[in-house]
């Protein structure tokens, strides 16, 4: 499946990318989205993003809720005028059949408090199961993008679920010769759910945030975006992990997302500055 | 007469929003037409999905030649004169037109086609089109100066008769072309004007019409499970949303597995509705069925097989959450969630959520305790359902107040019980995920624990009523926790000085309100509002500017109760004249809104009554001579020793019989015998204005008889203050 959506997407001109070496809570997180989508180059990139979620960890006991998974993440930019088809194109490649299947575009606007961004679209439902968020970018970093981006994020083992028709994410069969999702993932989701819930040592997050911060903010005086970027999305995970953890109070909440979006929208405009592009 | 298509064809726009389009468009359309002069016969909008439609019918083909004139200075004026109206003009002194010695500027507009028309205001319509959210996309968008539209804009038809109406708007040029279904239809149809519009667009499998759409969609589904046997859960809010997110609605039945019937029934139906939008059934015993009505967009080729299939799957996994929430909050007692409660900061000025608990425990203690809520509060209302709440307090009477009641005994004991259990579903999973089931979980989990069946229903409705219309809780323990519950929040809330202005009310105080008032008069609930808020400040810990607050919030109170009774007929100068500023005391203002209403619909029915408006216009002009004399309050009265003229002593007799039947009926709260006191004055009152000169040469007989009017003023307002009623 990975491998027909590399094909389709190069075929329509994308650099198709590697998963970026860090944890990130989606695909929108990687450099290649978010510091890319800034500035009026033409930018068109596909890839596989793994994703750590740490709250939605459910100790491999629910059918399709993983504190690990992965997405396909697609973003073109500026948004090509038949992006709906393209991305109807690509289902069809993936195998699926538009006239037995309920293909559906249901609102939902996108917004990420951490990254400062939002974008309009939608999340697509495929009989009633949401497959892919859909969106066109409309800020980034704080920053109004010029032109807008679009982006195609796929739910690969929703996508996978669907295609190879089973109930279960474990299920799923990861090849032909007999190893299952189940095999590859069931202990590390149960392990990293105790991590991600229990055991993970506070502390050490506290201070591995404020280090990051700290780091980012030195990125930024020596105009580094790309490494001042890097240790934002470190601060981002690390905050996720706080909240696992239930350490952090509603109050607090808002003070340490505000505080990761200050960062990102750091790094944001020192790129925008690197590369002399203008608010 | 010529008709005009409008077609404006996008990516899928938001279901919620497509009502709002439709009336959007066709008062922008309108009021550009307007603009030059022209008006439809008809207009018609559509809205779906993918496109937004007009059609205006009866449109002439050009507008009307307007001539228009102005007028200039006298023929004879001052060459100054004339050379600055030929400036202001821009015409010289040859183009004027003289009558009657004066100098005219006329110019003619000739008429303009209305295809000329329509090209203008189409695009400006686009430009200003208010969407609620709006969006740049495509390279177009490297300017952030890029057209807006809800979702990226593809194309335009715009047909005047059968002719395009050439234009142009960001890239977009207008056109004859749409496309049909995105899967059945997808090719480019060429359209051939207003007429066959939604015919062209039926054959190619799109239904424009939302409201054809909505009809499919209800008599479908109803027939889907009526063939199964069920009855469909009837739901319009659904109705209208797929009507939005379809071009060709087909309904299919699908079922679940009927272990998950375990789970609340109004869960089931809410993950339905909320996260997959589909309507559920009933079976003949009116439970819950196991089946689901989704609707799709496509006629499948295997009939719809797969689709029933996937959405029966991820109505399943949304149900097996649902379940698991449920199980897993089943797991822990109510009680022991309190230290969760302890967590959230209900306002920051007003402590957590457990500080409102506490609070509104004892209040809920002290409403019953007090007698103000007993163990069968006597209900006015002939039927639920029946007007709004509060109707029918029947003129004049009211319930006797009720004897305080010591202890309260049991009543008490669950009313303080509901109270302490009533918000800690709030930290529950199920609440957590479906936050508008707070209260009914609570209900549920409640009499899961094996409460009291009085207490459950209490946690369950005690945020009732919610907003006018909303039922109006009857049971006692219910309505002392609702009761106390929302007088906490306006009461806290006030204290803190939060208070709603303009369109701005974050802590939906107005509601809170509405729900208070609804409770004292559905109930008849017997209490002045002045001992409810300083029973409610006293509960509170929290430093509160008591006399400030509690100015207000009285003034708040009736404020809303003049917005609630409004609908009812009642009259807010009325309510004023009952109500008066000030203290208790004054004028017998009144702060016990059951009695309040009383009186002042036997007011309002007394003062549209002959007798009442006549009554009405002594009394003002008795208070008028008062006023100018400077006369104020009441004056001790002195029978006086001239010999008084027969109307002065008829006056005087009938206030002698008058005033004590007034007080006294007041204090039986006869209200209409009140009245009728009153009127009893109103031919001696008429007569004393006819015969009498108060402001008599003998300065003996002008005091007595300023004292004399005072005396009317002062009986009148025994019963309410006349001089706030208008007319």
């Amino acid at each position: 499946m990975i491998l027909t959506l590399h094909d389709y997407w190069s075929e329509r001109g994308c650099v198709i990318l590697q998963p970026y070496d860090m944890e990130m809570g989606a695909g929108t997180f990687h450099p290649a989205t978010t510091l890319r989508a800034l500035g009026p180059e033409s930018w068109n990139a596909a890839f596989v993003q793994p994703c750590r979620r740490p709250t939605d960890g459910r100790y491999g006991e629910n059918p399709n809720r993983l504190q690990h998974y992965y997405q396909y993440q697609v973003i073109l930019k500026p948004s090509p005028a038949d992006l709906q088809d393209l991305y109807l194109g690509s289902l069809a490649a993936i195998g699926v059949d538009m006239t037995k299947h309920d293909i559906r575009f249901v609102e939902d606007d996108w917004e990420s408090p951490t990254l400062g961004a939002w974008g309009l679209g939608w999340e697509v439902w495929c009989d009633g199961m949401e497959v892919t968020q859909f969106t066109y970018f409309q800020q980034m970093g704080g920053y109004d993008m010029k032109p807008v981006a679009g982006e195609l994020t796929y739910g690969l083992e929703r996508l996978a679920m669907y295609i190879q028709d089973v109930d279960n994410v474990y299920d799923l069969r990861f090849n032909d010769a007999g190893v299952s999702y189940g095999d590859v993932f069931l202990e590390n989701e149960k392990q990293m759910s105790t991590w991600n819930f229990e055991v993970a040592d506070t502390d050490t997050l506290f201070d591995a945030f404020k280090k990051a911060a700290a780091e980012c903010e030195r990125c930024l005086e020596a105009k580094l975006p790309i490494p001042a970027y890097e240790q934002a999305i470190k601060a981002s995970h690390t905050f996720n992990l706080l909240q696992a953890r239930g350490v952090i109070s509603v109050a607090e909440r808002q003070a340490y997302m505000g505080r990761v979006r200050d960062l990102a929208k750091g790094a944001c405009g020192a790129w925008m500055d690197k590369n002399g592009w203008a608010a | 007469m010529t008709d005009f298509l409008l077609e404006l064809r996008s990516e899928e726009i938001p279901a919620r929003m497509q009502a709002g389009a439709r009336e959007n468009l066709a008062k922008l359309f309108t009021a550009e037409l307007a603009k030059a002069g022209l008006s439809a016969g008809e207009i018609v909008t559509y809205a779906g999905p993918r496109r937004l439609a007009l059609i205006a019918r009866g449109l002439p083909a050009a507008t009307e030649a307007v001539s228009e004139e102005v007028k200039g200075p006298r023929a004879s004026a001052p060459p100054q004169a004339l050379e600055g109206f030929l400036r202001k003009t821009g015409l010289t002194r040859e183009q004027l037109t003289e009558r009657d010695g004066v100098l005219f500027a006329i110019t003619k507009k000739p008429g303009r086609a209305t295809a000329e028309v329509l090209a203008e205001a189409i695009p400006a319509i686009v430009r200003a089109f208010p969407w609620p959210k709006s969006m740049r996309w495509g390279a177009e968008s490297a300017s952030t100066e890029s057209m807006r539209w809800v979702r990226p804009l593809h194309a335009i038809v715009a047909l005047f008769g059968g002719e395009v109406v050439p234009f142009d708007i960001a890239g977009i040029t207008s056109g004859n072309t749409t496309r049909g279904h995105r899967f059945h239809a997808p090719a480019e149809i060429v359209l051939t004007g207003a007429d066959a519009y939604v015919e062209q667009l039926r054959a190619a499998k799109v239904l424009v019409d939302q409201d054809e759409r909505a009809a499919i969609i209800r008599a479908r589904a109803s027939a889907l499970a009526a063939e199964a046997g069920l009855e469909l859960v009837e739901d319009e809010g659904l109705v209208a949303e797929n009507a939005g997110l379809t071009e060709w609605p087909v309904p299919l039945l699908g079922r679940f597995d009927e272990a998950y019937l375990d789970v609340p029934p109004e869960v089931i139906q809410l993950t339905a509705r909320v996260n997959q939008k589909y309507f559920v059934c009933r079976s003949a015993d009116g439970k819950l069925a196991n089946a689901f009505v989704c609707t799709a967009n496509i006629e499948a080729t295997d009939g719809g097989a797969k689709i029933v299939e996937g959405n029966g799957k991820v109505l399943a996994a949304r149900l097996s959450d649902a379940r698991f929430f449920y199980e897993t909050d089943l797991k822990t007692k109510l009680d022991d969630l309190r230290p969760k409660l302890e967590k959230i900061v209900f306002h920051e000025k007003l402590g957590t959520v457990a500080d409102k608990v506490e609070r509104v425990a004892k209040l809920a203690r002290w409403l019953v305790e007090e007698g103000i809520v007993t163990e069968s509060p006597s209900r006015r209302r002939e039927g639920l359902g029946e007007g709004s709440a509060t109707g029918d307090v029947a003129g004049g009477e009211v319930p006797p107040p009720s004897p305080p009641v010591n202890g309260g005994g049991e009543l008490a004991d669950l009313a303080e019980r509901a109270a302490y259990l009533a918000k800690a579903d709030l930290v529950t999973g199920m609440v957590g995920e479906f936050p508008e089931l707070q209260g009914l979980m609570g209900g549920y989990y409640a009499a899961a624990q094996g409460e009291d069946p009085r207490v459950a229903e209490a946690v369950r409705d005690h945020y009732k009523p919610v907003g006018q219309g909303d039922d109006v809780p009857t049971a006692p323990v219910t309505v002392a926790v609702a009761l106390a519950d929302k007088l906490d929040t306006l009461v806290s809330f006030f204290g803190i000085d939060e208070r709603p202005t303009g369109s701005k009310d974050p802590f939906a105080l107005r509601r809170a309100a509405l729900g208070l008032i609804g409770l004292i008069l559905d109930n008849s609930l017997r209490c002045s509002d002045y001992d409810l808020f300083y029973q409610a400040v006293g509960n509170s810990e929290i430093g509160i500017g008591t006399v400030v607050a509690g100015g207000y919030f009285h003034d708040f109170i009736i404020d809303r109760l003049k917005v609630q009774q409004r609908s009812n007929g009642v009259r807010h100068d009325v309510i004023d004249a009952v109500v008066l500023p000030g203290s208790e005391s004054e004028f017998g203002g009144e702060r016990d809104l059951v009695r309040l209403l009383a009186r002042v619909r036997a007011l309002q029915a007394f003062v549209t009554t002959d007798d009442g408006t006549n009554l009405l216009a002594g009394y003002k002009r008795a208070a008028n001579i008062l006023k100018k004399e400077g006369v104020e309050g009441d004056q001790s009265w002195t029978a006086p020793t001239y010999t008084l003229e027969p109307a002065e002593a008829d006056l005087i007799a009938a206030l002698d019989a008058a005033e004590p039947k007034a007080a006294q009926a007041v204090k039986a709260e006869d209200f209409e015998a009140a009245m009728a006191a009153l009127a009893s004055l109103r031919a001696p009152i008429d007569r004393f204005f006819d015969d009498v000169t108060v402001n008599d040469a003998d300065p003996a007989k002008r005091t007595a008889r300023l004292a004399l009017l005072a005396r009317v003023r002062a009986a009148v307002h025994t019963v309410a203050d006349f001089s706030r009623i208008e007319g």
